[in-house]
């Protein structure tokens, strides 16, 4: 086998299937996940009876309480989407219906390849220095398939979720585009491994960037059409918006497309403001250089830690989905270019201030950054905690 | 025939020819999809010109946010089918000229060096200049203070970031300020045409939610 054979093309192919296979099963997983956590915070039980009696004989007595009820929903559910019948509407666009499905899945997939999963070079598939505007491309290309979907069903509600998703997924593209440039000016560099070995070396991003982190936390929930902003999909206006007309596998493809971006969107938290796989504050703790010393031991350590964080938001989109309710559009539009658009534009000119201040009198400018975020975070804490006067809550007519 | 060269041929390929079905197909979401697959093509190519930071920004900002407004419009519109016509018009003569024309211009301008070479990565397409103030000694003995141009080879982020800032920052200014009073050109319109519909009726479910409105925040704050 040619060298660079090996180096370019067959190395980076089985490291992309380890990790989509990693990927996809956490896909599968996450559905249950998300059912069994919605019904715990609804204070109902959500799907706790599949498979229960297969871990019943196979384990031993002493186990089952630990075991999680419905554990085999993470199979039965791909089996029922497989073996569903596959209605196609006569009055569709043929060749547009079935594209819309697929198309959202090529980047959503290809993304995979792009993301540092643990220390270089044996964690990273492929090593590209615009990696980030790379994944920002792909990922903006994922909005064909909701629009595609909603237009070609020949429906109306499915044609008004594809325009809300278009406008939603347009709007809400810049503020999140424009919450990773400080990051940039802070790193300089679009190298995803760069900026979590420049985290490592000075401080996670999230305390310099508090507020792009926060722009990013509430850009990406919008961008995948997620609960509080899943207008695309609201099912109180438009049946099920753009996948109404979809079933069985087809619909699966929108489902499979939308966790998989929900991952790499979590996957860009973690690395753009989390500090990746690394676990380190100023040289110090888990860099990079301690997990390559290790060997392979450090760098799937570096993997697990990375994984973990990202399966930390993963939980979070869950938390928002049981907390919020869901927004009108005029609001969504008004949140998007009102408020988080000129607030990223803030946050970009004042990094650029304090980055270019900092070169000038020479003095770290992410450090008066990450006291002014850290100002913030005590701030927002104390009026979150203080004392405040007992409210009493006016009793019932019927008590009084 | 090197792979590389392979790859530009068959992506240059379909890059002409989605092209080309972009105004022969009938259905206006059709032509949408070979346009953006012409916007794909081309951003391959400036990547394997060395231009990826072009290339992203390609993908980016044609294919995620300009194809996606045309599409709204065209499913907004909903026109199915475009009639049948002829595929050429009247005036094809004229413009086969003018095509030509076009064609020989850009045939000239482009460097026959780079031409032969498709696949070739353009040195000026990663390399950032500096200025600085040097002392030269010349032939007769005299030092004299010379402006010095530095070339340095670097990521073509950093190269179009540097030549945008530096060379071109009166042309970039003028262009963003171009496109600052298109924007507002547009909100002004669609602005005047809001209030125009909103002097006309409000309808009454709406004057009734902003009194239960006002009813709930009078009552909050008594």
């Amino acid at each position: 086998m040619p060298e660079p054979l090996m180096r370019y093309l067959i190395w980076p192919l089985v490291k992309f299937l380890v990790a989509f296979l990693i990927v996809q099963v956490i896909v599968a997983a996450m559905n249950y996940i998300e059912r069994r956590l919605l019904g715990l915070m609804q204070a109902r039980l959500g799907p706790n009876r599949v498979g229960n009696e297969v871990f019943e004989k196979i384990t031993p007595r002493s186990l089952h309480r630990f075991i999680p009820g419905g554990l085999l929903q993470i199979i039965a559910d791909p089996i029922k989407f497989i073996l569903k019948e596959d209605i196609v509407p006569s009055s569709s666009e043929k060749v547009a219906y079935f594209l819309g499905p697929m198309l959202p899945l090529i980047p959503a997939f290809l993304v995979f390849c792009l993301i540092p999963y643990g220390p270089p070079p044996t964690f990273v598939v492929t090593h590209v220095n615009v990696g980030l505007l790379l994944i920002l491309a792909l990922t903006s290309t994922g909005v064909y398939g909701i629009i595609l979907g909603g237009w070609a069903s020949n429906n109306k509600y499915s044609l008004m979720g594809g325009l809300r998703s278009a406008a939603q997924m347009v709007s809400y593209e810049v503020p999140f585009g424009l919450s990773i440039v400080g990051v940039l000016m802070l790193c300089g560099s679009f190298d995803l491994v760069r900026i979590i070995n420049y985290q490592a070396d000075h401080i996670w991003n999230l305390f310099p960037q508090l507020i792009a982190a926060f722009i990013f936390l509430v850009a990406m929930n919008a961008e995948n059409n997620r609960t509080p902003f899943d207008l695309p999909e609201a099912e109180s206006e438009l049946v099920a918006g753009y996948h109404t007309e979809y079933s069985a596998m087809k619909f699966a493809f929108f489902m499979l497309a939308e966790y998989s971006s929900m991952i790499v969107n979590c996957c860009l938290m973690v690395s753009l403001f989390f500090g990746g796989w690394t676990l380190a504050i100023n040289g110090y703790g888990l860099t990079t250089g301690v997990l390559r010393g290790w060997g392979l031991a450090g760098g799937i350590l570096g993997a697990v830690i990375f994984i973990s964080k990202v399966m930390l938001f993963m939980l979070m989109y869950i938390w928002f989905r049981a907390t919020f309710p869901r927004f009108r559009f005029d609001q969504l539009m008004d949140l998007g270019w009102k408020w988080m658009i000129p607030l990223a534009l803030a946050n970009i000119a004042v990094t650029a201030v304090v980055v270019l201040l900092g070169l000038q009198f020479n003095f770290q400018g992410e450090v008066v950054l990450s006291i002014a975020g850290a100002a913030i975070i005590a701030f927002t804490l104390f009026l979150l905690l203080r004392p405040r006067a007992k409210v009493i809550h006016a009793r019932r007519v019927s008590e009084a | 025939m090197s792979p590389a060269l392979v790859v530009f041929l068959v992506i240059g390929t379909i890059a002409v020819a989605s092209s080309i079905l972009v105004v022969a197909m009938r259905n206006p979401v059709h032509s949408a999809l070979f346009l953006l697959l012409t916007f794909l093509c081309v951003a391959i190519l400036f990547v394997m010109k060395g231009a990826e930071f072009v290339g992203a920004v390609q993908v980016l900002v044609y294919a995620g946010g300009i194809m996606v407004l045309f599409l709204f419009v065209v499913m907004l519109i909903n026109v199915r089918h475009l009639p049948d016509e002829r595929v050429l018009s009247n005036f094809w003569k004229g413009g086969l000229l003018v095509g030509l024309a076009v064609f020989l211009l850009f045939f000239t301008m482009v460097r026959p060096g780079v031409f032969h070479d498709p696949v070739a990565s353009d040195q000026a397409l990663r390399t950032t200049y500096t200025y600085r103030h040097r002392k030269v000694h010349q032939p007769d003995g005299t030092v004299v203070r010379k402006l010095i141009r530095r070339g340095k080879v670097v990521g073509n982020s950093e190269a179009v970031g540097m030549a945008l800032y530096t060379d071109y920052l009166v042309p970039f200014e003028v262009a963003s300020l171009f496109l600052l009073v298109a924007m507002i050109g547009a909100i002004v319109i669609g602005k005047r045409e809001l209030s125009a519909i909103e002097e006309e009726n409000i309808p009454a479910y709406m004057l009734e939610r902003s009194e239960t409105e006002h009813e709930v925040k009078e009552a909050m704050s008594a």
